[in-house]
């Protein structure tokens, strides 16, 4: 599996509450929530986003609430991939949970700017920039996780 | 090698002698919870994959808090979504307005968490019932779903922090000085991934209020938990109350943990974190006495809507008035809190003083509801998050601080120093 898209960068701590404002959570549509992705923190953001684009972001992305719809508004609004330096925990977890792919790369998330053109190899880690040439090897998932994955979500792997 | 509090705990529930940090474990739940906000994404999970079954009626709870009694149409649909559910499957602790509290404190006072227990929660602030010797953490709603359907949960093992709590807390410093201070000291991701362990001869000083506030931000370092010793004060608290088996753990005196903090209360001062983040720390001594004009205050929410919250806030205010241009809103915790400060005459100091009370309900912590603050507008608060726009516009601002420096600075109209009255 890949992924390939135009970047959106933001900087450290980028929480729950700007991914998807609390006065957004009396819905659950993933369309709805999507209208509003990032408001908070790039008002501009659902105007920009394309199918397929990339997230990038540094430290504790994710940080805050529990709540489901962040990962699920960021996927909903077409995002194909977050990179960060470091995932808040519930986030990391929710991510997988719903399938959003998500890769931990500090040296990526630092370098790669807005508007870069970024491709992901899922299978490897391999993270492309295809801006600059420069390539970087994420994190792989330990194979408990990767096993989620592979089943399609959480739920297809208890059930 | 030993193990720490949390990694016993996982351990017992995964039927495993030895669990090391790192390790991914499945484990066996005591009790699954979720709000009116995180149980609708779960229930459309559950029934989306076509479960039929939950895995136990009475270890699962669905508080009806965050936007209760409902504050508009789409609240009252995703309740009553909720209400359905829990009627459908017999859910023992669905929770609505009447008998409803805010969530992390209603289930340390309902009995329904307690020593030893293994707990998730759709619900960031879960982590609060580390206070009372459980392993209890936030995961997200489809980790709910998953959980109500198996009654297990998949867990990295996590490492820990130890904090050594020494001294005895001076003056109006309390379980969220501690906590702030903390968080001020180690960051926002100080503890990410990890469990923060508190222990030390300090812990004598901090009653089961100011333990619940302090596990209760332990998500705001990052941790995945936050977990306390469970000694006289729990049991105290929790005997004829927890409605499950009580078991005590106690960390190896071989544990490994990470790094170790010692924390001498006495030197503690009464702490406020600015905006945004709850990193954003300074001591009420280092703020101005005019350095911030504030609009609004809150008291109340999982953080500090306890009893002893409220007690704290009715001592700074028996007898003062509300400044000027000042809402100060109050919001006990739970129904039986809510009862308990009307009977010991609280309410009276507060209606006296010009605040509101209102029943309980998360309201304004997160932006939903019962205030709501305009742009350029300043809040102290009680609640644990100061994010951009968490209670309002985004630009707003938000002071995070305990009861007694949120009651002052509702007297002066300014970030105030509760010594200072």
């Amino acid at each position: 599996m890949n992924a390939k898209g135009t970047v959106h960068k933001f900087g450290d701590n980028v929480d729950t509450d700007v991914i998807i404002p609390a006065r957004y959570l009396n819905t659950a549509s993933h369309k709805e929530l999507a209208a509003h992705c990032m408001e908070d923190i790039d008002k501009e953001f659902v105007n920009k986003v394309k199918d397929g684009d990339i997230m990038v972001a540094e430290k504790n992305f994710g940080c805050g609430s529990s709540r489901e719809h962040a990962p699920i508004a960021i996927k909903a609004s077409g995002i194909s991939c977050v990179i960060a330096s470091t995932f808040a925990r519930i986030f990391y977890r929710n991510s997988i949970n719903i399938g959003l792919p998500i890769l931990e790369c500090d040296e990526a998330a630092k370098d790669i700017k807005e508007g870069d053109i970024v491709s992901v190899n899922f299978d490897t880690g391999v993270i492309t920039n295809e801006t600059t040439g420069k390539t970087y090897q994420a994190e792989p998932f330990p194979e408990f996780i990767q096993n989620i994955i592979k089943k399609g979500g959480l739920i297809n792997s208890i059930m | 090698m030993g193990m720490t509090m949390s990694q016993k705990i996982l351990a017992a529930h995964a039927g495993l002698p030895q669990v090391k940090a790192g390790q991914l474990i499945e484990a066996k739940l005591d009790m699954v919870l979720g709000n009116d906000v995180t149980s609708p994404v779960a229930i459309n999970v559950f029934e989306e994959n076509n479960a039929t079954s939950v895995f136990d009626n009475t270890k699962i709870a669905m508080i009806m808090d965050h936007f209760t009694p409902n504050k508009d149409i789409k609240a009252a649909t995703q309740v009553k979504q909720v209400r359905e559910f829990a009627n459908k499957y017999d859910i023992k602790n669905y929770k609505d307005v009447g008998q409803m509290g805010i969530e992390h404190a209603l289930l340390p006072e309902q009995g329904l968490v307690g020593p030893g227990c293994l707990c998730i929660g759709a619900d960031s602030h879960t982590c609060t019932y580390g206070a009372l010797g459980a392993f209890s953490t936030g995961v997200g709603s489809t980790d709910m779903a998953a959980g109500m359907i198996s009654g297990k949960a998949w867990f990295k093992v996590p490492s820990a922090i130890k904090f050594e709590l020494v001294g005895k807390p001076q003056g109006y410093v309390s379980g969220k000085d501690v906590i702030l201070h903390i968080i001020g000291k180690i960051g926002v991701d100080g503890a990410l991934y990890k469990s923060m362990e508190f222990c030390g001869e300090g812990l004598q000083y901090l009653n089961i209020d100011d333990r619940l506030c302090i596990a209760n931000m332990a998500i705001e370092a990052g941790a995945k938990n936050g977990i306390f010793p469970v000694d006289d004060i729990t049991r105290e608290y929790c005997n004829g109350r927890y409605q499950g088996t009580p078991v005590e753990y106690t960390a190896d005196e071989d544990a490994e943990y990470d790094e170790t903090y010692v924390i001498d209360l006495s030197k503690l001062k009464p702490t406020v974190a600015y905006p945004h983040l709850p990193e954003n720390t300074k001591t009420v001594d280092e703020i101005g006495e005019t350095e911030v004009k504030i609009d609004q205050v809150v008291i109340g929410s999982c953080t500090n809507g306890r009893i002893s919250d409220l007690r704290a806030a009715a001592e700074i205010l028996k007898d003062k008035k509300i400044a000027k241009n000042v809402r100060c809103i109050i919001f006990p915790g739970t129904q039986q809190i809510w009862l308990q400060a009307m009977h010991e005459g609280l309410f009276d100091i507060f209606i006296e003083a010009g605040a509101v009370v209102s029943t309980p309900t998360c309201g304004p912590c997160l932006g939903g509801h019962m205030g709501i603050l305009a742009a350029g507008e300043k809040a102290v608060s009680t609640t644990n998050r100061n994010f951009v726009g968490r209670m309002g516009h985004i630009d707003s601002e938000i002071y995070l601080a305990s009861p007694a420096v949120a009651a002052a600075s509702a007297v002066t109209g300014y970030i105030t120093d509760p010594a200072r009255l």
